[in-house]
């Protein structure tokens, strides 16, 4: 580490400050005074070893603590404890913390060291892989908010989080899934020690009494393995037959059932075969290759769940603002549009709201998929469950709870989820059908080899359900469409509607919507003409001056497009529908539309002007009693990336087309520079709709991609439609894909994985007919016993869940 | 070959001991957090005791 760079947090150094801590015998430099309290709490404390273990560096912990500390002491209320402390006996108490700031394994240690030395704390123990934690104190002897505070004397950061949420159950269901595997893996071992010796001794080598001795041996351990581990499949085929109808369990419980009976009547009568080994091996392959199904998919949809976990569950209400700012800490379900809170860099902004004061950067990755934090200055939106960045924010709530934009996206992605895809319904119809068949073959099965050799009969009746099990067939699509639901919206693409990866995947023709979509959709400041004594800069400021408290487009573009500081002008006076006017050093100045200027000074547009007029844009005068000063164009800016992802669809193959209501002169515009050709422009939305409607019939899957109201039907007309994020909301909710980031980019690249989605489907519904095409004969002559049916089938299943892993973007990290 | 009739049943009140010692260390979380352990064991913590006597 250089002498310039923070030994603490590894920024660098500046030349102004001298923080320094002795470290490891040496005095080391520290960044900023947070640092080097972090640094002194860890080495006070004996816990110096954490940067000899330590493989990556913290983050910095910025913020002076007196600030943080303050809001902890609310944590010791019982009220707000009520979520995520737990009594464990009178006075024990364990709490469930997530901890923000862990980067490396030395965190871990540093962290359980640390608190396990505070007072009253029985344990604390901290899991690596989800950055949670879970801590046990003796009420009498200490509090929750010392506990936390000595968390965030380390650097790190600790919220309480709700246990009684989804991951607890998923947590659940992994524990017992992974109980079920045990029980069966070792009941199958076992059972295999008895088994073996039985196949391998000659005529006469055994007893009888011991090769009965071993066959009770293997029923008292086959019990707990059908009895326990098996219940599943016997609860599922179950529930079909009182729905009467066949699902993937009956033939596995057919199998299983049978066969563990006839064993057991061979036990007891002391006769025939037993297929005890058969029997608890078929059950483990099932069961193992059930456990890694579940533990991919677990992963995942750790996407929606991520987002639903992003609102905090406390905010910092400003009480009187903007008079005295009396800071109270609050739960967020209190809050109420029209309060005003305070965001701290590094706190997650909980509700969605206005900027009133501050300027920061926030970090909306998680929401919309765009990595790079967006600037808010006051009068920006902030969208709750992103990331303050730089500095404290005032932010007045707009919208609370589940009117949120990120309880709609949640609530969107949840209505996808509870769909079932048209795919998904035909490969479970198409499965049920098989099934059927495959009971029928199984019994006529039965019956030919009763007369051909009725000691095989069992077993190979038993192969033939379970060999041909259609697992992989019905998991073949669903586990395909999660993963890609998945891997959609982490590049900033939300799918609102099941069918859509598909149908966007098969899409033909993209339409494109004009204003919004492909262009920024509101005015930008183009071009400057100078007439009169001033430059440029001078006349964008004066005219940004006038207009800088008008809520009107043009004048938020003149805004945007002034650099440093307006000059401040007097008697400012808005005519509607003309501009507004104003006094600047003595002289009335007037921006607004030209003839309006006009009247000011009764002076003709120079010659030069014209050819500013003739482009079609909307202009924008400015001048005084004296004649003209500058001439604004405005006009719609093509947004960067639109063309860059025009190129990329077309070399897909796929057939473009603008649809706009705007003019064929700037519709023509726009098609020729991102290279589209298909253009309609001047559209009503009806001529929209019936222009998609032509397509159609002519065999077209039109993706259409629009944004405003009058989108919506022409949306809702086109096999699959993309809303974009900053759209209005009427579009949003009719879409089939939601494009958070604005980003067409990402459309493309969603496009792409769509269509991977697709492709990838296609291979393992081939794999899955394949298997069962080649299984079904060999097992149907008797050349598979039941535990290579189940081996077989388990292996078919988790190879389809596996390729369709590999739609999973890499992790980061 | 006798000594098989003791032999057998033993096993099998084996697996179920086995069993309950598996199920103990499901129930106990051993198997909730596979990475944090491994990188836990090379962290030295004997010096600190040395530092701070008494603690």
């Amino acid at each position: 580490m250089s002498q310039d760079s923070c030994y603490h947090c590894g920024l660098p150094v500046p030349d102004t400050v001298n923080f320094l801590v002795e470290i490891d015998g040496a005095p080391r430099r520290m960044c900023c005074g947070g640092c080097a309290a972090v640094a002194k709490a860890i080495v006070d404390n004996g816990l110096g070893d954490y940067y000899r273990n330590r493989d990556a560096l913290p983050d910095s912990p910025r913020e002076a603590l007196p600030a943080v500390l303050d809001s902890l002491a609310l944590y010791d209320h019982a009220d707000f404890q009520k979520s995520f402390v737990r009594a464990l006996s009178e006075h024990e108490r364990e709490a469930s913390l997530i901890i923000e700031g862990i980067t490396c394994a030395a965190c871990i240690w540093l962290i359980e060291q640390h608190v396990a030395r505070q007072p009253g704390v029985v344990g604390a123990e901290v899991n690596f892989s989800t950055h949670r934690a879970r801590v046990r104190w003796d009420e009498r002897r200490g509090k929750l908010s010392d506990i936390l505070a000595a968390i965030a004397a380390i650097g790190y950061r600790a919220y309480p989080y709700d246990t009684a949420r989804s991951e607890e159950l998923a947590r659940e269901e992994r524990r017992s899934a992974l109980w079920r595997v045990f029980v069966a893996g070792f009941g199958m071992m076992q059972v295999m020690m008895y088994a073996v010796p039985t196949y391998l001794a000659g005529e006469g080598d055994m007893t009888l009494g011991i090769e009965s001795l071993m066959r009770w041996a293997s029923l008292v351990l086959t019990l707990p393995v059908v009895g326990y581990s098996a219940a599943p499949f016997f609860r599922g085929a179950w529930r079909d037959f009182g729905q009467r109808r066949v699902g993937m369990d009956v033939p596995v419980a057919l199998g299983v059932g049978a066969a563990f009976l006839a064993s057991v009547w061979a036990t007891l009568t002391a006769s025939g075969e037993v297929y005890f080994d058969s029997v608890t091996m078929f059950i483990f392959f099932l069961l193992g290759g059930r456990y890694l199904e579940m533990t991919a998919r677990q992963r995942a949809v750790s996407v929606t769940e991520a987002l639903s976990k992003l609102m905090p569950a406390f905010a910092a209400r400003v009480a009187a603002y903007p008079a005295e700012r009396v800071l109270a800490q609050v739960s967020v379900a209190d809050l109420h549009p029209g309060d005003v809170v305070l965001v701290r860099p590094g706190e997650t902004i909980p509700v969605d709201g206005v900027v009133l004061e501050g300027n920061s950067a926030t970090n909306e990755a998680l929401l919309t998929g765009e990595s790079a934090p967006v600037v808010k200055a006051p009068g920006a939106a902030v969208i709750g469950g992103s990331v303050n960045v730089d500095s404290p924010l005032y932010v007045r709530v707009e919208q609370v709870g589940e009117s949120t934009r990120l309880a709609a996206i949640v609530g969107l992605m949840e209505r996808a989820s509870l769909e079932r895809p048209r795919l998904v319904q035909f490969a479970d119809r198409v499965a049920a059908r098989f099934i059927q068949a495959l009971l029928l073959v199984a019994a006529l099965v039965a019956v030919a080899w009763w007369f051909i050799d009725p000691a095989r009969v069992l077993w190979i009746t038993v192969s033939v359900l379970v060999v041909t099990c259609p697992c992989a067939l019905s998991l073949a699509t669903p586990v395909v469409l999660t993963i890609a639901t998945g891997a959609l919206a982490r590049a900033g693409l939300l799918v609102t509607r099941s069918h859509a990866v598909e149908t966007l995947a098969r899409a033909t023709h993209f339409v494109f919507d004009k204003t919004g979509t492909l262009t920024y959709g509101r005015p930008e400041l183009l071009d400057v003409l100078t007439l009169g004594e001033f430059d440029v800069a001078t006349c964008t400021a004066l005219a940004a001056g006038i207009e800088h408290a008008s809520e009107h487009p043009l004048g938020v573009a003149l805004r945007e497009a002034a650099e440093g500081a307006v000059p401040a002008v007097r008697d400012v006076v808005n005519t509607p529908g003309c501009g507004m006017q104003a006094l600047f050093e003595g002289r009335t100045l007037r921006v607004g539309r030209l003839g309006w200027v006009e009247e000011l000074h009764r002076q003709m547009l120079p010659e030069s002007a014209h050819a500013l007029l003739a482009g079609g844009d909307t202009v924008v005068g400015l001048g005084d009693e004296a004649g003209w000063l500058a001439l604004f164009r405005f006009g719609d800016r093509i947004r960067p990336e639109a063309a860059m992802m025009v190129s990329d669809l077309r070399a897909a193959g796929l057939r473009l087309a603008l649809l706009t209501g705007d003019a064929e002169v700037v519709a023509a515009g726009v098609a020729q520079a991102l290279g589209i050709d298909e253009v309609r422009a001047e559209a009503t939305p009806q001529s929209k709709h019936a222009y998609v409607e032509s397509l159609q019939k002519q065999g077209a899957v039109v993706a259409m991609v629009g944004d405003g109201v009058n989108d919506a039907p022409v949306l809702a007309r086109a096999q699959v439609s993309v809303a974009m994020g900053g759209g209005s909301q009427l579009a949003r909710t009719q879409a089939d894909l939601v494009l958070l980031s604005d980003n067409l980019e990402h459309l493309a690249r969603g496009y792409h994985v769509a269509r991977r989605s697709l492709w990838v489907i296609r291979q393992n519904l081939a794999w899955a007919f394949v298997y069962n095409v080649v299984a079904l004969p060999l097992a149907m002559l008797g050349f598979v016993t039941p535990w290579m049916a189940g081996l077989g089938m388990s292996a078919s299943s988790l190879l389809v869940v596996l390729n369709s892993l590999r739609l999973q973007p890499r992790e980061r990290r | 070959m006798e000594i098989l009739y003791l032999l057998i049943p033993l096993s099998v009140v084996l697996v179920f001991f086995i069993g309950i010692a598996f199920w103990w260390s499901l129930r106990s979380g051993q198997y909730d957090d596979l990475e944090g352990p491994g990188h836990r064991v090379l962290m030295d913590d004997d010096k600190v005791r040395e530092k701070k006597p008494g603690k």
